[in-house]
């Protein structure tokens, strides 16, 4: 059961992550990497993490999509026009990407005495999870809370139209 | 097969491990290839998604170790919940992330009036 949930959403993740480079409209992107965020979700929650599951769909899959498809529809993104890039990329990154995905393989591969992922290993509550990060964490949670103000604040003063620039030459 | 045995069956933590791998260089491709703002800002997104499972997939590996068979399982153990909570961060940062990134997308946008990144190559606005 495990195996098969797991390779129907690992599939799910790897269609969604491939269609999300080969469309070229930025809405249909976006809409494929919903499908990747939803079934990383369910993959957490087979690996025992029901908070983190919870999380990444209103987090990921709900607020920071529909920052997207919002942003695609306030700019009226189109369909992109393929050109050829910089052919500095094409040279170094993409035999790049290939020897780093290599390396990262031969390691995974190789490490011994990493056990397996059963259904019947129970999952991390809630519970757990909030007793460490509300007392031992405390710190860390509150400066995030920090952190997501002045996003709020940057986010604001960047998007805002003041006025005295002229809009879009 | 019983429901007993359904629920032992096992998953090596390699394959979680290789997932996070390849999803990471799909996003890198993605980073290289794509051509809109908006669609680069998406495969980074999918890198830290990608980078998210392997933290998690850790976290699985400490929390449910044997600590009678290795030393490292015996000294990570009480911290493995700590994986579970990089991850909150890493979503916390994320979405600071994407509302700033967004933003400046939009303001990149209201100056130039496009969204392909051949044509947005200076900083000054």
């Amino acid at each position: 059961m495990h195996l098969l949930l797991f390779l129907i959403f690992a599939g799910f993740c790897l269609a969604g992550a491939a269609n999300l480079l080969l469309q070229s409209h930025p809405i249909n992107s976006a809409l494929s990497l919903i499908v990747v965020m939803t079934s990383l979700a369910v993959l957490y929650l087979l690996l025992g993490a029901e908070f983190l599951a919870a999380a990444q769909i209103i987090v990921y899959a709900g607020a920071i999509m529909v920052l997207f498809v919002f942003v695609v529809m306030l700019l009226n993104a189109g369909r992109e026009d393929r050109t050829r890039g910089s052919r500095a990329a094409r040279a170094v990154g993409l035999p790049a990407v290939v020897a780093i995905l290599a390396v990262l393989a031969t390691i995974i591969l190789r490490a011994k005495g990493l056990g397996g992922v059963a259904l019947s290993q129970g999952i991390t509550t809630t519970e757990e999870l909030s007793r460490v990060l509300f007392s031992e964490l405390l710190l860390p949670f509150e400066v995030t809370s920090v952190l997501i103000l002045i996003a709020i604040l940057g986010a604001v003063a960047l998007a805002r139209n003041d006025g005295e620039r002229p809009a879009a030459k | 097969m019983n429901f007993s045995s359904l629920l032992q069956q096992e998953v090596p933590v390699t394959w979680y491990l290789l997932l996070s791998a390849l999803l990471f260089s799909l996003g890198v491709v993605g980073f290289l290839i794509k051509r809109n703002l908006i669609t680069v800002f998406m495969s980074i997104e999918l890198m830290l998604n990608a980078v998210n499972l392997s933290f998690v997939t850790f976290a699985h590996q400490w929390l449910h170790c044997d600590p009678l068979l290795s030393q490292a399982c015996m000294l990570a153990q009480p911290h493995a919940v700590r994986g579970q909570i990089f991850v909150f961060f890493v979503m916390v940062v994320a979405a600071a992330e994407a509302a700033v990134g967004l933003a400046i997308i939009i303001a990149v946008f209201r100056t130039r009036a496009t969204l392909a990144v051949d044509r947005i190559d200076l900083m000054k606005l």
